[in-house]
């Protein structure tokens, strides 16, 4: 346990978290410019070149606007939700193996926050957090549009969250790990990605990582056709821009999770077939990631451009009655087919 | 596998420090937020939106049955989920026999979740 350890983690925690407000931050410049794109107009071009400094404006006005709280809210948690929802947000990626190791200067740095043998389950412990921030601001702004969404919020992420357990469950007798590293390592190349094995797991693991992000087309928490703006109806300045952050770093981290867990991560093709040195293989990987994590992103938008809202009892429906049953028989065929083989092959 | 079995407590202290940024970060842009932005409160500004009318009653009014239903079928469903993650984690080693005792307390768990749909308690109307 030495003085660097903790330094060479600080320099990967401030990278990957300035990372991830970066990201965060032109995710919604990217959502905007594909919703033009979709819809045949151009999106925000006046901020700079091809409205590059638009979040940075957003950002800035997020600012120094006023803070309102309303007066019959509890002051207290009206202010505690925001911070608990940007939080979560940003403490879930810790575990996320963003690359092999480095050599610098004979040392061996991991690109891991923290590499611990229960990867998976901090993940699913930090996403059960995030109700949390939705419910206590929803809760606490005494608003009845507010609250309607905060209840449906809370209602909608424990279904699917049963869901997206049962569909790990299939995904974790493959690993046989919780850890991320292991099970990264273990997807070289590109036929050892988990997604061959387990396409039905990985569209259940999908689905539900939709919901829990509150993105179209289960954005029922905030629809601002039956409740103003759900759960944040209340909220303005700041307050309002960790929310919207929070989500977008959400949708990062999900995507993030889902390269990682089906896609294989870091790996990528023929790794180790071009006789790259240990560096380069890592740096490549790390775009090659990123790229993945990019592309999960734009599915995202697409979706949401693209489909229309549920209604409530529809999205009761699927969570409950058709991905709970589906995950259970996927657990059934995979159990099944692994023994199978184990035993005459 | 070696490596990720003998996790100790000095793997999760970067956790830790992760969170301590988060912390920092959340804490810093309220209270920067506070600071920087302008303050004049008026009386209607101050109260709660609703469509642009007087607003009636207090909004903490009691919600709908199902929301409770679902939350009390989460708690028993998620628990019985916890016990398979051990279960999924060593299934090679435990062979065909943890894998016909798994079934059997999976089928355990369908006939309550047929009766908790039998019973309509997932209907929304």
């Amino acid at each position: 346990m030495e003085a660097i350890f903790i330094i060479e983690k600080l320099v990967l925690i401030v990278v990957v978290f300035v990372l991830t407000l970066v990201i965060a931050m032109y995710s919604t410049l990217a959502e905007r410019k594909v919703a033009g794109f979709m819809q045949d107009r151009k999106g925000p071009d006046r901020a700079g070149p091809f409205g590059i400094l638009q979040p940075l404006a957003d950002g800035g006005k997020f600012f120094f606007k006023e803070e309102i709280i309303p007066a019959g809210a509890h002051k207290g948690l009206f202010i505690a939700g925001p911070t608990i929802a940007i939080i979560t947000a940003c403490i879930s990626s810790a575990v996320i193996p963003w690359g092999q190791s480095l050599q610098i200067g004979g040392r061996t740095v991991e690109l891991q926050v923290a590499d611990v043998n229960v990867g998976v389950l901090y993940i699913f412990g930090v996403i059960a957090l995030g109700v949390y921030g939705i419910m206590l601001g929803g809760w606490a702004s005494n608003n009845k549009f507010s609250l309607m969404g905060a209840i449906r919020a809370a209602s909608q992420s424990i279904s699917y969250e049963v869901a997206m357990g049962l569909s790990i469950i299939a995904l974790l007798m493959v690993t046989q790990t919780l850890s991320l590293k292991e099970i990264v390592a273990q997807q070289e190349g590109f036929v050892n990605w988990n997604i061959w094995v387990q396409p039905l797991g990985f569209i259940i693991f999908m689905t539900c990582a939709f919901a829990e992000c509150n993105r179209v087309p289960f954005d029922l928490p905030e629809c601002e056709t039956e409740l103003v703006g759900g759960y944040h109806t209340e909220y303005s300045s700041m307050k309002l821009g960790l929310y919207m952050f929070s989500e977008y770093i959400n949708m990062f981290v999900s995507s993030a999770v889902m390269s990682t867990l089906y896609f294989g991560g870091y790996n990528f093709p023929f790794m180790y077939d071009l006789g790259l040195s240990q560096n380069w293989i890592t740096v490549i990987g790390v775009l090659v990631f990123f790229l993945k994590i990019f592309a999960f992103i734009f599915f995202f938008m697409w979706i949401r451009w693209t489909l229309p809202r549920f209604r409530y009892d529809q999205l009761m429906n699927l969570g409950w009655k058709i991905l709970i049953p589906l995950a259970i028989a996927n657990i059934v065929l995979t159990g099944v087919i692994t023994l199978i083989k184990d035993t005459y092959w | 596998m070696e490596a990720a079995t003998n996790s100790t407590p000095v793997d999760y202290l970067p956790i830790l420090l992760q969170m301590l940024v988060a912390v920092g970060f959340g804490v810093t842009t309220i209270i920067g937020t506070h600071l920087i932005g302008p303050k004049l409160r008026t009386e209607n500004k101050l109260s709660s939106f609703e469509s642009g009318i007087e607003v009636i009653g207090n909004a903490r009014q009691p919600v709908s049955i199902k929301y409770f239903m679902v939350a009390i079928l989460f708690v028993i469903f998620d628990v019985e989920v916890i016990f398979m993650y051990p279960w999924a984690v060593n299934f090679r080693s435990l062979g065909m026999e943890g894998l016909i005792e798994m079934f059997i307390f999976m089928g355990l768990l369908l006939l309550g979740f047929i009766y908790v749909i039998k019973k309509r308690a997932l209907e929304w109307d």
